[in-house]
């Protein structure tokens, strides 16, 4: 028993700390914001550049093959920074089912190639227009397509960082790849989400400390009212007790039995709460300043909508967790029990 | 990152839960705040757990401990838990002021106070408060004055919990003319000392738990000041840390009230309000959370790392997360919510004594208020 992360494992996340923090800076935001894109090629290509697009997949299809517990430290770097290119969709989910798929793909072959991906429980497809290639679902089978053998039909996203489409597509154009692991695919983002929103929460609460620190009225910063303390510490405590499940689910999501589906909705609900305390704390503190454009909070509370509603809503990820609860052993020594050890 | 258990700590596991069949009561105890019989019925128990060498499993052995790590000790709790174990009448002394006794004191005293401590033979209570000095700490006016080799003690502590029944308190003092912070020492005290006068006080269920404590040149030897003269304040942080940190609460407690609130929802749900499920599930996540979070702080610790401000926010989480699952019970109970255990148609959790109970818990320990303030100001850096 061992809950602390490896030095490897933090140096990565380190890595990928620093690379969003210099490419996806509050100027970056407003520059794609102004000019109506969700995709900064030099941004992507760094991100490429540094591996993080190779963590997930397995050696044989180029990649690194490291654990879900890596990734999930990157997709909470980007969460920080509201990454606004498809990192998680495409790299944490699409293409390791492609790898799982196709190995051979050539969608594989090219680095800076993004994948998106429609899944039974998304109506809308995130970023299919700029991906280089679509996964389709029917009938428990995936196909592969590209944007121009298929209609899309954009569905504007309140996040102006998400690109949603309904897809139209017919089976004759698209390449078929198989019976593919759809749950897998399910926990992974539900998973790698839910660290994206530790990131988003923790960004929403550090720009309301340092605007609360800044920001005075009635001759003192608004930071040492104790109203404005307590709306962030109550945030911050949502977030100190969605860390170790977010942690705890990445370990877990290898044994894909019923205590690990029900760690990661835990993970998936909790997270997303957090950055939504934190995110609408950070809106509070902010005043009016808050509800401006101008201030970026608001992407953080966007996304977080976003994704609390999308890869399982709240009702279907309580519904995994009361499975969990109502059809296995509980109590202090079931902890970090697995299915089969109750069967 | 490995969450899985070594043969070892199962075996440690097997151990500890055979011993317990063996040991543990089959017949709850009187609460040990009800009268001196349940708190005497307690203190058996201490004794019997010392028999087999549980009294603190993360002391050192030369102090009466088993020398083992923190995840030992989070799966002796589990098992403790598990087995409905009688409450720890000791908790104030094997929880709170051991590991700080552990942290600061000498080996003579060491050596004086652990080992009677592990075994129940002494039961501590804590006299940090006082009517002025509250969240205030720092407020404190009880003094200790240096005469000779000895302190005179005088001042007036209270809401000390189990002090009614308890040996031996641990109090906070000033030097004279000394101001906050500075000037305070951390000085033990037999509760029957001359000049020591104890008086109970009724908590909201009607139970002696508190107790306030008058004390009048109360001379006890200067071998009872735990660190040196003056670091009283440090010292008492520190026991805080432990207390809110990791030990006072056990995620095991929630994990058994969560498994407890479950079957009573599955016995209710036909009747009761299916929304009330959401609140079950709930409450699982809230005492798996905790749980979880208590490892991962384990694991730091055992890497090296000392506990900081963090304690505070676990203070908040299981304070608020019991009061959230006992209030679910309450709601799937109904008319039958306000039922004393007394009642014949109680059932068999006394969940209105639980929830009465976990009122307090954003009360004690220092205020959740205090703990945001402590979080805004010494973990997000917000002015003060
Ligand atoms: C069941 C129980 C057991 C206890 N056991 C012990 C024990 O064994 N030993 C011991 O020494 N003490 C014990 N205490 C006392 C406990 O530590 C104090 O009650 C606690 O520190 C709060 O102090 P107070 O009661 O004087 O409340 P006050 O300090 O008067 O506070 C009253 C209210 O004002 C709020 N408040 C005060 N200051 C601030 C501030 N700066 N900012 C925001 N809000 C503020 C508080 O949060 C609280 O809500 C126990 C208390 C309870 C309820």
């Amino acid at each position: 028993m061992d809950f602390t992360l490896s030095d490897e494992q933090l140096m990565f996340s380190e890595t990928a700390r620093t690379l969003f923090a210099d490419s996806c800076t509050p100027d970056h935001w407003r520059k794609m914001m102004e000019a109506g894109v969700a995709r900064d090629d030099a941004r992507w290509a760094s991100i490429v550049e540094t591996g993080l697009t190779l963590v997930l997949l397995p050696e044989e299809a180029g990649g690194i093959g490291l654990g879900e517990t890596d990734f999930a430290l990157i997709a909470q770097e980007a969460g920080y920074v509201a990454l606004p290119e498809p990192l998680v969709e495409s790299a944490g989910v699409a293409a390791p089912m492609l790898a799982a798929l196709a190995p051979d793909s050539e969608m594989l072959a090219d680095p800076s190639a993004t994948i998106a991906i429609q899944h039974p429980s998304n109506p809308y497809v995130a970023n299919a227009d700029s991906a280089a290639a679509i996964i389709l679902h029917d009938g428990g089978e995936a196909y592969l397509v590209t944007p121009d053998q298929v209609t899309l039909t954009a569905q504007p996203s309140i996040d102006p960082f998400r690109r949603l489409f309904s897809v139209e597509w017919d089976k004759a154009n698209a390449t078929p790849l198989g019976k593919a692991d759809w749950d897998l695919a399910f926990d992974r983002a539900a998973l790698f989400n839910a660290a994206f929103g530790l990131g988003l929460a923790q960004r929403s609460v550090d720009l309301a400390v340092d605007y609360a620190k800044e920001r005075q009225q009635f001759g003192k910063p608004i930071g040492s009212y104790q109203a404005v303390k307590h709306h962030l510490a109550s945030a911050q405590v949502a977030i100190e007790f969605a860390k170790p499940v977010v942690a705890a689910a990445a370990a877990e999501i290898g044994a894909r039995d019923v205590q690990a589906r029900a760690r990661v909705s835990h993970a998936k609900l909790v997270a997303l709460e957090a950055a939504d305390k934190a995110a609408r704390a950070s809106i509070q503190v902010h005043g009016a300043m808050g509800y401006s454009w101008e201030v970026d909070v608001h992407l953080f509370l966007k996304r977080t909508v976003a994704l609390t509603q999308t890869w399982g809503t709240p009702s279907t990820h309580r519904a995994r967790i009361a499975t969990r609860i109502f059809t296995q052993p509980m109590g202090p020594d079931q902890t970090f029990a697995r299915e089969h050890e109750n069967a | 990152m490995d969450l899985t258990y070594t043969p070892e700590q199962q075996a440690f596991r097997a151990e500890v839960r055979s011993w317990l069949e063996a040991h543990v009561p089959k017949h709850p105890l009187e609460h040990f705040d009800a009268t001196r019989e349940g708190f005497e019925a307690h203190r058996e128990w201490e004794k019997t757990l010392k028999s087999g060498d549980w009294g603190m499993v993360t002391w050192p052995k030369e102090y009466g401990g088993r020398g083992l790590d923190l995840i030992q000790w989070l799966i002796f709790e589990e098992e403790y838990y598990r087995a409905g174990a009688p409450g720890r009448v000791n908790q104030n002394g094997i929880f709170l002021l051991g590991p700080t006794l552990i942290e600061f004191g000498t080996h003579e005293q060491k050596q004086r106070f652990l080992p009677k401590m592990a075994s129940g033979e002494e039961i501590w209570a804590q006299a940090w408060s006082e009517p002025m000095a509250g969240s205030d700490l720092a407020g404190v006016r009880a003094t200790a004055v240096r005469d000779g080799d000895d302190y005179i003690l005088n001042g007036h502590k209270i809401w000390s919990s189990r002090a009614v029944f308890a040996d031996w308190a641990f109090g906070l003092f000033r030097e004279p003319g000394s101001e906050r912070h500075k000037g305070m020492s951390l000085v033990f005290f037999p509760l029957d000392a001359p000049g020591a006068t104890v008086n109970a006080i009724k908590k909201i269920n009607g139970h002696v738990g508190f107790a306030e404590i008058f004390l009048e040149n109360v001379r006890v030897p200067a071998f009872n000041r735990l660190g040196d003269e003056g670091q009283g304040w440090h010292i008492c942080m520190a026991t805080a840390g432990f207390e809110r940190g990791l030990m006072l609460r056990s995620p095991a407690r929630y994990q058994v009230a969560a498994k407890k609130l479950a079957t009573l929802w599955q016995a209710n749900k036909e009747t009761a309000d299916p929304a009330l499920e959401a609140d079950v599930v709930r409450a699982h996540m809230n005492a798996d959370a905790y749980a979880l979070n208590i490892y991962q702080t384990a694991s730091r610790l055992m890497a090296g790392a000392k506990i900081g401000p963090e304690a505070s926010t676990n203070k908040i989480f299981w304070s608020e997360l019991d009061i959230h699952l006992t209030q679910t019970a309450l709601n799937i109970l109904g008319p039958q919510a306000e039922l004393t255990h007394d009642a014949p148609d109680a059932g068999a959790v006394d969940w209105i004594d639980d929830y009465i109970f976990a009122l307090a818990g954003p009360i004690y320990a220092g205020s959740n208020e205090i703990q945001r303030n402590i979080i805004a100001e010494r973990m997000l850096g917000l002015p003060r």
